[in-house]
């Protein structure tokens, strides 16, 4: 049972760094957002991310035992040990690409923690059930302002135009389980995303046709994520979030 | 027939382990701690407060955060240990539990009252009341002149718990507290 136990806190672990890391790429708008209602929703919304990260870290903390906290997980971990899906770290881009890669992300999670709240694992359904909440009116704001910058003005469908684009090839591990989560869904632990992919680029389509936009036919694809294999991207973004707590370690106010 | 009730299961439940606890000085002592962000509601009031418990000696104060990242959680946990420390309660421990769900059914009604008066729309004060869990985008009661011609500004707010609103008859902008 002690492996099942490490299986279930490296899953965790990998739910937790899908949101660290998006939640502070989205903290990043702080400050810079179009205008202010939009700079206060970006900086709720990395809330909820940066919030639920803790949960999955406690959680994976608590299974790992050994005084183990969740700063641990978040701070004193390098690239290689971090396993998000590689869409999470992109730099945050203009407004378009936040709101493309948010509205991708959104619909995800909508269908992923679904799911995860019939997870055998009692605590993570409890995560789960707390942040679908969360997500659907995050899934409220970047469906609105999808439709909204497609079919706004020539400049903003141009940028949400290259934003699918640039962002279509980073979906597609989004549905790849590797062996770890294959093990776990048998159990009824993890969730299997590869059934409900169909649902999700459903959903994708028609708020894209609703936003006069088009799906990319492009057939690139980025993996890795889950394996510690990142863009360059990450390494940057940890090193500016880990700083303070490098440069101090243990240190407590 | 449509029954409408006056209070949610989850807070009729609530109130009922408080009223049924064998520790009732305990719950009375807590409802001096309150919401730092919105100080005229206890964290009985808004629904932290989920329940107390006797464990092997100890008290267990269980309490369930509103949102993910609300950074008031750690304060309340300070002011907890604060108040029963200051009543020579010593014997205690404070556990979150995430389960079930905080929402915002969990809030009393004097909580509601309380929120109205301070300047923050209640959750109770939405057209057809708080069942679909969804932020409506107009007909929310302003609290300053009671009119429902408002309008939201924006889903979020100063903190996680709250939409922006504006009032279209005395054009005030208000908060209201998010039904989730």
């Amino acid at each position: 049972m002690a492996e099942l136990k490490d299986k279930i806190q490296q899953y965790a672990t990998r739910l937790g760094d899908d949101s660290l890391v998006l939640g502070h790429r989205i903290s990043e708008w702080t400050s810079h957002g179009p205008f202010l209602e939009e700079d206060i929703a970006l900086g709720n919304v990395a809330l909820d991310y940066v919030g639920r990260a803790r949960m999955f870290y406690s959680y994976a903390a608590e299974l790992a035992g050994e005084g183990k906290t969740e700063d641990d997980f978040a701070y004193l971990r390098d690239e290689r040990e971090f396993q998000n899906y590689l869409i999470n770290e992109l730099p945050r881009g203009d407004f378009a690409f936040t709101i493309v890669r948010q509205l991708f992300v959104d619909v995800y999670f909508n269908y992923y923690l679904t799911e995860l709240k019939k997870s055998k694992d009692p605590e993570l359904a409890a995560i789960a059930t707390k942040s679908l909440k969360e997500t659907r009116y995050h899934l409220r704001r970047s469906r609105d302002w999808t439709i909204r910058l497609g079919i706004g003005t020539e400049e903003s469908k141009t940028r949400m135009t290259k934003a699918l684009n640039d962002l279509w090839g980073y979906t597609h591990e989004l549905f790849e389980p590797d062996e770890l989560e294959i093990e776990l869904i048998e159990l009824g632990i993890a969730v299997d995303m590869r059934e409900l992919k169909a649902n999700w680029l459903s959903d994708i389509k028609a708020i894209v046709k609703e936003a006069e936009l088009e799906i990319p036919d492009a057939e690139w694809a980025v993996r890795g994520g889950r394996e510690g294999f990142h863009t360059e991207h990450l390494s940057m973004l940890l090193t500016i979030m880990q700083s303070v707590h490098r440069a101090n370690p243990g240190a407590n106010w | 027939m449509n029954i409408i009730p006056s209070i949610s299961p989850a807070l009729h439940d609530k109130i009922q382990r408080r009223n049924h606890s064998n520790y009732v000085e305990i719950w009375t002592l807590l409802d001096a701690v309150c919401d730092p962000e919105i100080p005229v509601l206890s964290i009985w009031d808004i629904g932290i407060l989920q329940d107390i418990e006797y464990v092997e000696g100890k008290y267990k104060i269980i309490i369930t955060p509103t949102y993910s990242g609300c950074p008031a959680v750690d304060a309340i946990k300070e002011d907890i240990a604060k108040q029963l420390e200051d009543n020579k309660i010593l014997n205690y421990e404070i556990k979150t539990r995430l389960s079930p769900a905080w929402t915002t059914d969990c809030m009393t009604l004097e909580g509601n009252n309380k929120l109205r008066e301070y300047g923050i729309a209640p959750p109770v004060d939405v057209p057809n009341g708080c069942a679909l869990h969804v932020t409506p985008t107009e007909n929310v009661l302003c609290p300053h002149c009671r009119s429902r011609n408002t309008t939201i500004i924006s889903e979020f707010g100063s903190t996680s718990c709250k939409a922006l609103f504006k009032c279209n008859d005395c054009y005030e902008p208000f908060d209201f507290f998010k039904c989730i």
